[in-house]
This record gives structure tokens, sequence and C-alpha cells, in this order.
């Protein structure tokens, strides 16, 4: 049985220019551009940001492929599971500070 | 042919003689106190096979009779548990050879897998002989060195580099030259040699108080070992992929079957540790196997190297040679 999230897709990540070459080639050259070097973040902290990104948006490609990246560029498990951390963290506190429209409103409502 | 590395090298215009036999890597024994997961020899404390007394004998004669080898790279297995092991040592020194062995640092501490012999003298040994050890610490935590190299091998490995200290190898203006090798623990490629470098020294530094010279990354070879875990875990393809897309022409050039030669237990001759593990014994022009038997020179230097797929693992990313990174 078919189903999404097949781990062997991530290889045809390429064939997203299928019917807009154009576009595509921008997107990687970017793409290359913003991970695949250092600059004023090395390319470590890059990839443990975009680890934590994965996570935040659960994308299954992105953790396999950003998992290895981390390894490739020497990051600890330690430091990977804290980045995971920072996303959890965040999508909580995210979640928590809408408490404040919440405690607005109930204000409003109670006399 | 899929990962086809002399048509890669054909297609990119790129040609890959040998340059010079600086160095003489002799791969003395497979017998090893530990069995890890990657290792391209199969290396176990089960293995007997061992260089002969002759053969040791004709190493010496060659390193004698040969200026421009100056390098003897001693490995196995682990190198140690060869009865000619110190002999051989203290005799290449004696030529003013420069001597390296490949030391995997628990071998001070495990027993002899035959004989049950101590090993704890080595920090001595090879204070006095003053050769360069390169030793495999595939991280600077206990996770993933255990996981590699076997339960308990991460405490044992700093232990033995403490000890290695304590004689002054890795210490400032000592010249007693400590390596340390790094490798993934899986089918990924290493990091960058010169920052991994500097996450070892502090780590190790401020955790262990251990200290070394260089560090050295190397890219674990689809071959043996490692390769049966790759097919039997379904990444083999996936790893393929990964060295070919990463061919870097700057680290196809610096290739260490271009400056090295490695001898077998038995005395033939390979382009490097890898072929001889996979039994591709180098030949010369006319195609006559080579051995040290009757090695020479010049038919050696003039030899067409033998590549196969798993030199992609040598030409990937930064490179890998048994000096670290090549580009």
């Amino acid at each position: 049985m078919s189903s999404y999230y097949e781990s062997e897709d991530l290889r045809k990540f390429g064939e997203i220019g299928k019917h807009a070459k154009g576009l595509a080639d921008d997107f990687f050259k970017y793409y290359g551009n913003v991970t695949g070097t250092d600059g004023a973040l090395t390319k470590r902290e890059k990839a443990l940001i975009a680890l934590a990104v994965s996570h935040a948006q659960k994308c299954p490609y992105c953790i396999d492929a950003y998992t290895t990246q981390c390894l490739e560029t020497g990051a600890s498990p330690e430091q990977m599971m804290e980045a995971v951390h920072v996303a959890a963290v965040m999508q909580a506190g995210i979640t928590l500070v809408h408490s404040v429209q919440m405690q607005n409103h109930l204000e409003k409502l109670v006399l | 042919m899929k990962h086809d590395f002399e048509e890669l090298l054909r297609v990119r215009g790129i040609s890959l003689p040998p340059v010079s036999v600086a160095t003489l890597q002799v791969n003395i024994t497979r017998m090893c106190n530990q069995a890890c997961r990657h290792c391209h020899v199969d290396a176990s404390p089960a293995r007997r096979e061992m260089m002969s007394e002759a053969g040791i004998e004709r190493c010496l004669e060659i390193l004698a009779r040969h200026e421009a080898i100056g390098t003897l790279d001693i490995t196995g297995g682990a190198p140690e548990l060869h009865p000619g092991f110190d002999g051989f040592v203290e005799r290449a020194t004696a030529l003013g050879k420069h001597v390296m062995v490949r030391h995997n640092l628990t071998v001070q501490f495990d027993p002899h897998p035959q004989t049950g012999e101590s090993k704890a003298y080595l920090p001595e040994f090879f204070a006095r002989q003053r050769v360069e050890v390169v030793s495999s610490l595939p991280y600077y935590q206990q996770y993933f060195t255990d996981a590699q190299r076997g339960s308990g091998v991460f405490g044992k490995s700093i232990e033995a580099l403490r000890r290695l200290n304590a004689v002054g190898y890795g210490e400032e203006g000592s010249g007693l030259l400590l390596n340390l090798v790094y490798n993934p623990v899986g089918p990924y490629l290493p990091a960058a040699q010169a920052s991994l470098e500097a996450d070892y020294k502090r780590e190790l530094k401020t955790k262990f108080g251990v200290v070394f010279n260089s560090l050295y990354t190397i890219t674990n070879m689809p071959i043996n070992r490692f390769r049966l875990h790759l097919e039997k875990s379904g990444q083999l393809e996936a790893y393929m992929e990964k060295l070919t897309a990463a061919f870097n022409p700057a680290a196809a050039e610096g290739v260490m079957c271009r400056s090295l030669i490695s001898v077998g237990y038995d005395g033939r001759i390979y382009d490097c540790d890898f072929n001889q593990m996979l039994d591709l014994q180098a030949q010369a022009r006319d195609g006559r196997p080579l051995s040290i038997f009757d090695f020479d020179f010049e038919q050696v230097l003039a030899r067409r190297i033998r590549f196969a797929a798993h030199c992609l693992g040598c030409t990937a990313g930064a490179g890998s040679s048994c000096g670290g990174a090549t580009a």
C-alpha cells in the first residue's frame, strides 16, 4: 500500500523543477547559498536551526536530511536534541502567549 | 555500470598515476583485541593472520635500500599483537625512518587474545622509539564511540590517552606526535576536519584533561563489515549515491595511493589497505602481481593504480586518507 512521506521520495526533491524549472533553479540556488556555506552563522549552526524548524513544521523529509546534515557538520546528539527543545518550547510559548488574548476577552466578558 | 570510478575519472579528464612511494604501509596482522562494526579489515580476536619473520625482514631490507621511502606505517588489526612488532619498530627507527603505528588504544589494557600477554608497556616503548601514534577515537563522547567500537571502549581509550600524555605524547614541544582519527558512525560524510579538531581539543582537554596534536577525518569505505551493515539496513545504494554526488576532483588529486603502497601479511603489495582487503593486488605494467619478495621500486612506481567503486569514499567531500582530509 502506498502512503505519503516515503523516505526514498527525499531523493526526488530535485524533481520539483519538472514543470517550473526556472523557479526551482532560483530556489535551489538560494537554498544552497543559505544552508551550504559558512557565513555569519556556521554550517553547523544553520543545520541545527533547520533541524528545529523541521520538527516545528513536522516534515519527515527534513528531519532525515537535517539529522544527517547535523552529523556531517559535527553537531553532537546533545546539540541536536537541544535544538528540538528550542522548537518545542517556542511552540509551547506561542500557544501560551495566546492566553493573554483569552484573558483580555475574559475580562471583557466578566461583569 | 553504476558508481564506476574509472569512468568518472575519464569523464572528468582526471588521471591519477603514482607520484612517489614515500610510505610503506604494512598490515602485519588481522588479529585485534576489538571487533569494530565499521572495520574494513574484519579484524577481531579470532583472526590469526600474521606476517612471517621473512616478510618483516624483507620490509626492512626494502626500507634500508630505498631512501625515498621515508615512512613506515604499521597497521593491522592491532599491530602490537604481532610477536615481531617491537623488533620491527626498533629496527625501522634505527634505519632513520619515520615510524607510524595505528594504535587502537585499548590494546594497552586488553590481554593478547592468544597468549594473554599484557601490552601495558606500549606508551613508554612508543616514546623511547619516538614513533608517531595514530589512534581512532570516533567521537569525543562515549555514545558514538561505544556504538562503533564496543561497550566500554570510550572509557578505556581516554585512560590510554592519559597514559600516552603522561609520557609526553601530544604535549607541545615534546616532539611525540599523537594524532587522533575520527570516522562517522554511520553512512554519512565527516564534518570539516579543522572545526571538528577544535571541538575534540576543547572537549577532551576540559572534560578529560587529554591533549593531542591533530585530528584526521576519515570516510567509511563501503567494503567488508561496513558494507554488510549497509546492505542489511538497506542503506548501501543511498550511501553510494552520496559518495558519488560528493565527488571532489581536488580530493581525487590527493588520494593516498599515489604516494603509498600497502603490504599484506603475506607480502603481497596493494595500492592501499582497502584494495588489500578486497584482494585487488597491485600489478606491474606487464600484469605481474607485485610482492615484497621480488620488489622493484621502479616497477612499483610505474604501476597503474587499481580503482573500483569503493574509491569514491576517498574522493568524496574534503577527501579521505590515512592522513585525513586531502582537499
